[in-house]
């Protein structure tokens, strides 16, 4: 945010009245952004300390809706996977798109590369419904990746992905690290052209090899894209609503529940606004505390 | 130098390893769609004879041009007003600084990291008050109110750039604040203006929980939402929703090929600024 400048002070100075009218030109998003966001927002909150089937009379409960939160295995357990699925989400995606974006930073300019930037932004441009039912497809007992297995001889390996208790989390986690990886690499790549060749070179000169090179100029300088690519993963690990919706709806037993589809279920079929509510403030939240230091750490130093 | 063209080469196999893996899902949705109705074909195998009218009854019995037309109508409610009020809102925290626009960004900031879960359980009852449960509008009003947080910070960082000289001489020639933005300041954000309108018609166009939770006819929501519903339909015929999940990602696919370059560089930026 750069620094207020003074000629626009004196100018405001002069027209006094002219300085509040300019909120005309802020109102229209102000009032959508009032009304469609920050009211229901105040709702949940509100909500979330009654209990309420959504139809009939509401009884004040005070916090009980978050004791239930934090006790209820069921309820809790949403917010684990969530935590889970952000090794997928973030650490591989990130992991992965640094060490293929250094590893082709050479070929950046070349034609590979540009038809690569295509290609990998195709799973950006899905739905990510569409997204769900390729992968659900892919990982079912006769889909490609027990096929995969099969020709190389690890039939034992094979099954359901999506409907085992034990693979079905880490299986979704895998759909959106497909999602994500593309995006994530180009992000860095982006960021890494943007770094001085000059650094690479005086490098090589000093005989720094490709990891310490990674390890001294790349990382450093990448801090901001970084800092990027693990926000947007976070909030889509944490927020993930349409994978698990697809590909698992929560199952097999609640081995793949995740707060957005828990919120959903609590208040559309179960009927219980307040423990819905209750969920998605405590959600909201969760987003908040991860995402606000992350931004601090890879801003400030900029 | 051969320590360089070894490393070239090894990246160029890592990224063709990548884009094998980022492809091969699509290619077996293809190849899956060809297979007769009602078979569970297996893996990557090219089918004996093609079943093409697949893609046609995927197309009929998915009410295929119904729901283009209703997400074309979503699309036509929600980017344009957005935009509008976006830039309006850009230009009066970014340019005008207004009095009190810091405490005013830093509320539509916050936004930004909102999941829509979050507050989708009022929104429902708000929906339902309204009257506006089972129409368009039940879609459009909100996402409007959603995408606002980041139309605002995306136009707000372009109007910061723009130098105060230039609405100082418009000002000099007698223009009024409209006149400042409309003639002067919206031609010049007009990079900024496509990007954004290229990241909203996506989200748009993809939206899917608000569909499913206040649209409940497939034929008035957006194609995720009614690609949501045609799984739940057909989801045990496997090649007819393979063929009707690749017609929902056609049009998409189709403007994404032609616009590319736009699309990649609006969303790196849009991450970033997000």
């Amino acid at each position: 945010m750069p620094a207020p400048r003074t000629g626009r002070r004196a100018a405001r100075a002069r027209r006094p009245g002219a300085a509040w009218l300019g909120w005309l030109f802020a109102l229209p998003a102000v009032l959508m952004y009032a009304t469609f966001v920050l009211r229901p927002l105040l709702l949940t909150v509100q909500y979330s300390l009654y209990d309420w089937n959504g139809i009939g009379a509401s009884t004040w409960v005070g916090l009980d809706n978050y004791r239930r939160l934090l006790t209820d295995p069921e309820l809790s357990a949403t917010i684990l996977h969530a935590f889970e699925l952000i090794l997928f989400f973030s650490l591989i995606p990130v992991l992965l798109g640094l060490f293929v974006a250094a590893t082709i930073r050479g070929i950046a300019e070349s034609r590979l590369a540009t038809v690569a930037r295509t290609v990998l932004f195709l799973p950006q441009i899905i739905p990510l419904v569409a997204a769900g039912i390729m992968w659900s497809w892919l990982l079912s007992s006769t889909g490609l990746a027990n096929e995969l297995l099969s020709a190389v001889g690890l039939d034992s390996l094979t099954r359901a992905w999506l409907g085992d208790f034990g693979t079905a989390l880490p299986a979704v986690g895998i759909i959106g690290a497909w999602v994500l990886v593309g995006l994530c690499t180009l992000l860095l790549l982006a960021g890494m052209s943007k770094i001085d060749p000059a650094l690479y070179e005086a490098a090589r000169l000093d005989g720094a090899g490709p990891v310490r090179e990674f390890r001294s100029i790349t990382l450093p300088s990448l801090r901001q894209e970084i800092g990027v690519c693990v926000t947007v993963t976070v909030i889509a690990a944490l927020a993930s609503f349409d994978i698990v919706y697809i590909a698992t709806q929560g199952g097999p037993g609640n081995a793949t529940m995740v707060p957005g589809l828990e919120i959903y279920y609590l208040a559309f079929s179960e009927r219980e606004v307040g423990m819905a509510s209750a969920l998605a403030v405590a959600l909201v939240v969760l987003v908040l505390v991860c995402v606000l230091p992350i931004q601090r750490l890879t801003r400030e130093s900029r | 130098m051969i320590v360089k063209r070894r490393e070239a080469l090894i990246g160029r196999l890592l990224l063709v390893l990548l884009m094998a893996v980022t492809v091969i899902p699509f290619i077996s949705l293809f190849v899956t769609a060809l297979h007769p109705a009602g078979t569970y074909p297996s893996g990557l195998s090219w089918p004996e004879n093609p079943q093409w009218g697949n893609f046609a009854d995927a197309f009929r019995v998915a009410n295929m041009e119904k729901l283009l037309w209703s997400s074309f109508l979503i699309v036509l409610g929600v980017v344009p007003v957005s935009l509008l009020f976006g830039t309006m809102a850009g230009f009066a925290f970014g340019h005008l600084r207004i009095p009190g626009h810091r405490a005013g960004f830093v509320i539509f900031l916050l936004g930004l990291t909102l999941p829509f879960e979050g507050i989708i359980t009022p929104l429902y009852y708000q929906i339902r008050d309204l009257g506006l449960l089972n129409t368009r509008w039940a879609i459009i009003l909100p996402l409007i109110g959603l995408f606002m947080p980041f139309s605002v910070v995306w136009m707000r960082a372009h109007f910061v750039t723009m130098p105060d000289d230039l609405s100082e001489a418009a000002r000099i020639d007698g223009a009024n604040t409209w006149q400042l933005f409309r003639r002067v300041h919206v031609p010049l954000a007009m990079p900024a203006l496509s990007s954004l309108a290229i990241l909203l018609f996506l989200w748009t166009w993809n939206q899917f929980l608000l569909a499913i939770v206040l649209v409940d006819d497939p034929a008035k929501r957006t194609m995720a939402g009614a690609l949501g519903a045609f799984q739940g339909q057909w989801g045990t015929d496997i090649p007819l929703l393979c063929a009707g999940a690749l017609l929902i990602l056609v049009p998409t696919l189709a403007i994404f090929l032609a616009f590319q370059r736009r699309f990649v560089a609006a969303l790196l930026q849009g991450s970033i600024k997000g």
